[in-house]
């Protein structure tokens, strides 16, 4: 039982992780119409301002400590970060140990301007084009910014680490009653869960219960009428790409002390997404929300050991396996509207 | 010719050439000159350039007449690469066996894999085959690797042959590495053109020693090379015959109107699924190839990157015409392989005629797209090509071309590449 629970657990933060970036994807799908294969760039460029934002926070001059010497006896130089200048030394440790929360600062700004650029800038033109040359521009677009990352900051995985106070497991079978130290979960997937579900909310709550979001759920449902009733559709689809680029984004940036981001985290995590989208259905936002939980805890799942000594392999190949069976069994997806590119 | 008009007749007759002479035309700077590092003609590139450019034309029988965008190609290289192994490691060194298997295997692989995503279309099928193609990857690289299990594929090590294999088939006097009865895949002959004599070994020739004072070309003639030019030389005339048969002028209907189809009564599936078996098995003889030139496989042949390196290089070279795919392949390869060796010395060594200061600046500005950066040049061109031409270099070329006669009628060069412009199926 407890190593259900565990696994249970183990799945949800992966499974949030599929769910905003396959969140993102759908909201893109089910607005423009476009097959994004550089979403998983944005992801990256969300983890990657985390990153910049730590290095910002932790810039740093040197001061000679003439209390302390070096190993020379000459007065010791120390780097002392600017913040602990501007805001004194306790609350500039802290602010530097905050790093990856305060990047949402700069995270949210950068997204929408990589957004709506991405939007007018390219992905604009093809609107008109096949599906196929859509993939084929964004795959090449994903590529690019892949590649200018890895210019900027190497090819290696760079540590972000979390705050000091989420460092460290919760136990979490004591408070279930199990003994202690069976069930424990380190307190930053903790704190992604509960992120992704607050983002995933807010995004549901805006696109139902604000007039912006009414008009793209007409827009979504019928683009013509929505424009015939001179309503600038456009425009606001563009914004709609931003919010996509944002909500992955932050699943980037919330990411990065679970995996230290590298360049290619964008890549490993697109085909999976494409993977959710497709069985939670093109299209479908709960869909989407549902398949990338469901996949995640799946895929945690299978990766028990009793589980692979029946079936070896198991946990690699699942998430594609359940993929293949519902195209095949249910091509519209678990959740996905009738008609939606379904033939 | 066979079947063809005088038109294909002429390509095939200049990728003859090409090829053949392909030692030669590659290698245009002398041995010992600053340019020599830009000199493709070394036998593992040029290996290299016509196994992919095999590749991607069985990619383009696909792709380019029907449409069909599939994202796991690599995945049939790989089943291909793997069984030639085996056959290396069962019967002996003699390639024909192993290529004849690889074929024949990734054949009956893509007719599982295409007979289950031909149900779909569009996008599904792009994913369709990506999640195929991932679960052969990682079936390969984790289970069937596993020595405990069946070791099929030696997971992260790769397959290769070993001395204690049985090799029923190996004659005592057969050499030890991959060849066709006796001629050693490795074998190489090296014609020395110019240049002071100097200490030549087996078929190693020298031409018109001191003609041309110390400089001196080099070219490698390779076994191996060869035996890959020639068969994607004969691949590449049944793609032809493939392109202008009845056969694949319903390959191009399904491409720009699937519905129609239909409802003329034409069932579009056992089309669509021969022209995935014809391009897996192309798949599969250009992994045959690959371990025929050198005796492993390993599982990263198979991953997802691997077979969007196939898609950009059909829709570099241009999808939907018949030499695209091997331009494309030859472009590619030559990028990873030479471009990629440009470093900031070069660099300097170029702009050394400026001021030093416009020196450093230009140094600067390239840098991040030479040498390591290459991935970023092919990155950005592949967007430029796919955003201004959709027909790829085969169109650029056409467009230069019609823009330098000045010629206004419509040649069916063209019609072809409008037609690998129209839809692909939804």
């Amino acid at each position: 039982m407890d190593a259900v629970i565990l696994q249970f657990l183990n799945g949800l933060d992966k499974g949030s992780a599929y769910a905003l970036i396959a969140l993102g994807l759908t909201l893109i799908f089910g607005t423009l119409g476009v097959v994004n294969f550089a979403h998983g760039a944005l992801f990256m460029i969300g983890a990657f301002c985390a990153v910049t934002m730590s290095r910002l926070l932790s810039l740093s001059h040197q001061v000679v400590d003439e209390t302390r010497t070096d190993f020379l006896g000459n007065p010791m130089k120390v780097d002392v970060p600017y913040v602990n200048d501007w805001f004194g030394e306790a609350t500039g440790a802290l602010i530097i140990d905050w790093a990856v929360p305060i990047s949402i600062l700069l995270a949210i700004p950068v997204m929408l301007l990589v957004g709506i650029v991405m939007e007018r800038g390219l992905i604009k033109h093809f609107y008109k084009r096949p599906h196929a040359d859509q993939i084929l521009v964004t795959f090449g677009l994903a590529i690019v910014l892949q590649e200018i990352i890895k210019q900027v900051y190497g090819a290696n995985p760079i540590p972000t680490p979390a705050p000091e106070a989420f460092r460290g497991s919760l136990d979490f079978g004591v408070m279930l009653g199990f003994d202690p130290y069976t069930i424990t979960y380190p307190y930053w997937r903790l704190v992604y869960f509960a992120f992704s579900v607050i983002i995933i909310g807010a995004v549901f709550a805006f696109l139902q219960f604000t007039t912006f979001g009414m008009v793209v759920r007409a827009g979504m449902a019928d683009r013509e009428t929505v424009g015939l009733l001179g309503i600038d559709i456009d425009r606001r689809f563009t914004l709609m790409f931003g919010l996509a680029a944002i909500v992955a984004g932050l699943a980037g940036v919330m990411y990065t002390p679970i995996n230290s981001p590298n360049y290619h985290m964008g890549m490993d995590f697109l085909v999976l997404s494409f993977v959710v989208v497709v069985v939670g259905g093109m299209g479908s936002l709960p869909g989407a929300v549902a398949a990338g939980f469901l996949l995640g805890i799946l895929q945690s799942f299978a990766s028990m050991n009793w589980i692979k000594d029946i079936i070896p392999g198991i946990d690699q190949i699942i998430i594609y396996l359940v993929a293949i069976l519902i195209l095949l069994t249910r091509p519209r997806g678990l959740l996905g509207r009738k008609g939606v590119m379904e033939e | 010719m066979r079947g063809l008009e005088r038109r294909d007749v002429m390509l095939l007759v200049i990728v003859a050439v090409m090829t053949l002479f392909a030692p030669i035309i590659l290698n245009p700077f002398p041995a010992n000159s600053a340019m020599a590092q830009f000199n493709a003609g070394y036998p593992d590139l040029m290996q290299r350039f016509v196994i992919f450019g095999i590749f991607a034309i069985g990619f383009n029988i696909l792709f380019g007449l029907t449409g069909y965008l599939s994202f796991g190609h690599a995945a049939f290289l790989g089943v291909g690469s793997y069984s030639a192994v085996w056959m290396f490691k069962l019967l002996g060194f003699n390639i024909i066996p192993a290529i004849l298997l690889s074929v024949v295997v990734a054949g009956l692989f893509s007719v599982v894999i295409g007979y289950i995503s031909l149900r779909r279309s569009g996008i599904y099928f792009s994913i369709l085959t990506l999640a195929f193609a991932q679960m052969s990857f990682a079936l390969a690289y984790s289970v069937l690797g596993n020595p405990a299990l069946i070791n099929l594929t030696n997971g992260e090590t790769g397959l290769q042959v070993y001395p204690s294999d049985p090799q029923v088939l190996h004659g005592a006097s057969a050499p030890n590495v991959t060849n066709l009865f006796g001629l050693e895949m490795r074998q190489t002959c090296e014609v020395k053109l110019g240049g002071t004599a100097s200490g030549l070994s087996g078929c190693d020739t020298h031409m018109l020693p001191g003609a041309f004072g110390e400089t001196f070309w080099a070219f490698d003639f390779n076994a191996g090379y060869y035996v890959c030019a020639v068969l994607m030389l004969i691949v590449f005339y049944l793609s032809i015959r493939i392109f202008r048969s009845p056969f694949g002028m319903m390959l191009r209907a399904v491409k720009s109107n699937q519905q129609r189809l239909n409802y003329t009564g034409l069932n579009p599936r056992p089309y669509t699924l021969a022209a995935f078996v014809i391009s897996g098995m192309y798949a599969g003889l250009a992994g045959g190839l690959m371990a025929s030139m050198d005796p492993l496989a390993g599982a990263e042949r198979m991953q997802w990157t691997a077979s969007g390196e196939v898609v950009l290089m059909t829709i570099l070279g241009g999808a939907g015409t018949l030499i695209g795919p091997v331009l494309g392949a030859g472009f590619i390869k030559y990028f990873e392989n030479i471009f990629s060796k440009i470093n900031d010395g070069v660099l300097h060594s170029w702009f050394a005629f400026m001021p030093e200061g416009l020196e450093n600046l230009f140094v600067t500005l390239l840098h991040p797209f030479v040498g390591k950066g290459w991935h970023l040049t092919l990155g950005i061109l592949f967007m430029l090509v796919v955003i201004f031409l959709p027909g790829g270099l085969v169109e650029g070329g056409q467009r230069i071309g019609r823009f330098a006669f000045r010629r206004r009628n419509r040649k069916g060069g063209e019609a072809e590449a409008e037609a690998a412009r129209k839809q692909p199926a939804e």
